[in-house]
């Protein structure tokens, strides 16, 4: 008991660590942008007064409390899309495109069952932009495991290949007359609308149960244990009878469903499609894995600090005129320490096991060799 | 001729092939290709030098956004505090060099960060680039938000090149590409050169090869691995540097936020599209920017005859798709030519993996 409550520690302690001197290299810049503010001085509390602001915004109501759930819920959904594909070595950096694949498609979804009652119109068109999101995800799964082309790169070329498409047609075919601006028409009942005053809305009981279903799904059935055993040696796994390519195509399809159903949340909260839909959902959840260490539970915990940071900004942006895009900044600098998980160790004198950074360390190793087949 | 361009598909073909012939000689966008193509192909470089010795680079874009800001602000700072007139020589000041000396050094510093993260502490360097992406899109936006800066320390200028060697027959648009243009853009073509020989030719090129195919026999023979990668990498910062300071001194004049909008990932496809040879890579620079030139050009003054009426009928019906098909191109292409459709592109054999000298026993 008490070695396993040790090895819980050392789970979430580099990642803990790791947001704390984040947080603290965050507070240098944002010393330094006192310098740019109408007084024009150096405030050594500045930091403070900022993150106190941010808490505030993300804690202080209860309205606040639900913008953040709100704003946790799609990055929960992005970061299981990339962290899933983690535990089967895929690095899954295409989830911008199946976020963008799945808000479009149950967007014009949501268009034809508009006028149905809501219990049916928003599972349906979120059942859309899951399978369009799966869809998007197979491609890459399919191109890796029978020409071996790295998932990486095609991801990458997906996202902006997704980005085009969906601009173009939202553009040309399926733009509502009537606007100022190039978008689908409203998508009627399947919106998700906020709950008694609030941003809160159904979708969000979609993204926690995903939660646990993928926690069940990677270490209680059979197919995640070939997920888990494919992603820790393909070799192993193929002379162990299973089919390492059968894998990474249902894989990287899972992770799309995921990345698909997060682009549904978003487009239907909003209620239309627009051609200009700029989304850092899909990044956000490379960060959410990586400090949930690919792991649901950890993917939980590191979205809803995720989207408290987001919730709380622009109250911070207003109290300490300190800019938005320093979450940005702040989400990179996590992750430059949770890389460089040795320096973090060195730091903190810490003699604990390395859990979770290590596997992760064979998603590039693949990346000149050929692909196991079976 | 007349009666092959009637023959119905292949005539179509046909039809658009010497249009494209034309429109590249006679139209005077050869210049423009290569301006679109420089940051591309600068980026495609610091891909090669990365991947070549065996770190996979895909921060390509996060370097080159970072110096693109640092070349910016330099330039604009220097500008301020010691303005000067254009001098003849490319209307180069003392502030847009000093601005590209700091784009370069950027370049230099964070792809010492990806050195670091994936020589050293050997982190996944697939992460270490994303992380690069995400770390220097966030802090060039924080710093523009917080800085807001109205001025501009200008751009360089095109050298003009005299209108008898322009108008040269045939070989005259060769002339105003590589010689109507910046000094960045004009330098690409001799950088690309240089290290197209140097890679397959030199000793230094032989141990970089052979560190990214199979490090541990370069180690054997005595090839200290470590160095030569990060040498390589810090090299390749060079060029990503050098891109930076295009897009903002030369190209542009002004800093944007994500101003590099993806040239980072179609610098990633040139260099697969080129199979990790600089000269390759150029080439897939040239075609994949090449193609949104042509599709301007269409636009602008469309074909005769059959085809003519085709792509106007289409660009008339869906303007957007139209556009976003020549921008979109270079990345279908891509995945193409990786999952060896058509000629099968494959990665030096190291490529990603962290080198680990083994324990002497």
């Amino acid at each position: 008991m008490k070695a396993r409550l040790k090895s819980y520690a050392g789970f979430g302690l580099v990642p803990a660590l790791s947001i704390l001197l984040a947080l603290l290299v965050a507070s240098v810049l944002i010393i330094a942008s006192g310098l740019f503010g109408p007084e024009k001085k150096v405030d050594l509390l500045l930091p403070l007064v900022a993150y106190r602001s941010l808490l505030v915004g993300a804690f202080g109501s209860f309205k606040g409390i639900a913008n953040m759930i709100v704003a946790a819920t799609p990055l929960m959904l992005t970061g299981l899309a990339v962290g899933v594909g983690l535990k089967a070595g895929l690095f899954n950096i295409g989830a911008t495109g199946q976020v963008l694949m799945g808000g479009f498609t149950a967007a014009l979804v949501g268009v034809v069952v508009a006028g149905a009652p809501p219990w049916i119109a928003i599972p349906v068109a979120m059942l859309a932009g899951m399978l369009a999101g799966a869809l998007a995800g197979f491609i890459p799964g399919f191109l890796k495991a029978y020409t071996g082309a790295h998932e990486v790169v095609t991801t990458i070329m997906l996202n902006a290949l997704a980005q085009l498409t969906v601009s173009g047609l939202v553009n040309d075919v399926f733009r509502a007359p009537g606007f100022s601006f190039a978008r689908t028409p409203p998508v009627g009942n399947a919106a998700l609308t906020g709950v008694g005053g609030t941003t809160l809305h159904v979708g969000v009981i979609f993204a926690f149960v995903c939660i646990p279903i993928s926690y069940w799904l990677l270490w209680r059935t059979t197919v995640g244990f070939e997920i888990r055993a494919v992603g820790a040696n393909p070799t192993a796994a193929l002379y162990a009878g299973m089919k390492p390519r059968r894998m990474m195509i249902l894989t990287m399809s899972l992770c799309g469903a995921f990345a698909g159903l997060a682009g549904a949340v978003e487009i239907l909260r909003l209620g239309y499609y627009p051609a200009v839909f700029g989304t850092s959902i899909g990044f956000d959840g490379i960060t959410v894995a990586l400090l949930g260490q690919a792991n649901p539970v950890g993917i939980l915990l590191s979205a809803l600090l995720l989207g408290a940071m987001r919730a709380g900004a622009p109250l911070m942006q207003i109290q300490a005129r300190v800019p938005v895009e320093i979450i940005d900044v702040i989400q990179g600098v996590i992750l430059i320490f949770l890389a460089a998980e040795i320096v973090v160790r060195r730091i903190f004198r810490l003699r604990t096991e390395g859990v979770g950074a290590g596997e992760l360390q064979t998603i590039t190793r693949t990346y000149g060799e050929k692909v196991v087949g079976g | 001729m007349n009666a092959l361009l009637d023959i119905p598909i292949l005539g179509f073909i046909l039809q658009f092939l010497v249009y494209l012939v034309n429109v590249i000689v006679n139209g005077h966008i050869a210049p423009i290709i290569l301006g679109l193509a420089t940051p591309i192909a600068l980026g495609a470089l610091c891909g090669v030098m990365n991947e070549r010795s065996g770190v996979v680079n895909i921060g390509i874009e996060g370097m080159m956004l970072f110096s693109a800001y640092v070349a910016f602000m330099t330039a604009l700072f220097v500008h301020q505090a010691f303005p000067a007139k254009p001098s003849p020589f490319f209307g180069a000041t003392p502030a847009l060099i000093l601005g590209v000396v700091a784009a370069i050094a950027a370049g230099v510093l964070i792809s010492l960060l990806h050195a670091w993260l994936s020589i050293s502490v050997r982190a996944d360097q697939i992460i270490s680039g994303t992380i690069i992406n995400i770390t220097a899109l966030g802090l060039t936006s924080y710093l523009n938000r917080l800085i807001k800066p109205f001025d501009s320390a200008g751009t360089f200028q095109s050298f003009r090149p005299p209108a008898g060697l322009v108008n040269l027959p045939g070989v005259g648009w060769l002339f105003e590409m590589f010689t109507a243009v910046g000094p960045i853009a004009m330098s690409v073509i001799v950088i690309v050169i240089i290290i197209q020989i140097m890679l397959f030719r030199s000793r230094w090129g032989l141990r970089t090869r052979a560190v990214g195919e199979h490090p541990k026999a370069a180690d054997t023979v005595g090839i200290n691995v470590i160095r030569l990668r990060y040498r390589n990498v810090l090299l390749g910062g060079v060029f990503a540097g050098l891109a930076g300071a295009y897009l903002t001194l030369e190209a542009t004049g002004s800093f944007q936020n994500n101003m590099t909008a993806g040239r980072g990932f179609i610098a990633l496809a040139a260099m697969i599209f080129g199979r990790w040879t600089p000269l390759g890579a150029f080439g897939g620079a040239l075609l994949f920017m090449g193609s949104q030139a042509v599709g301007v050009a269409i636009r602008l003054a469309p074909p005769a005859g059959d085809l003519g009426t085709f792509l106007a009928g289409i660009q008339q019906a869906y303007p957007s798709i139209y556009n976003n098909f020549f921008t979109g191109l270079p990345y279908l292409l891509t995945i193409i030519v990786l999952a060896g459709v058509v000629g099968r592109s494959i990665p030096p054999a190291a490529d990603g993996r962290p080198y680990e000298k083994e324990s002497s026993t």
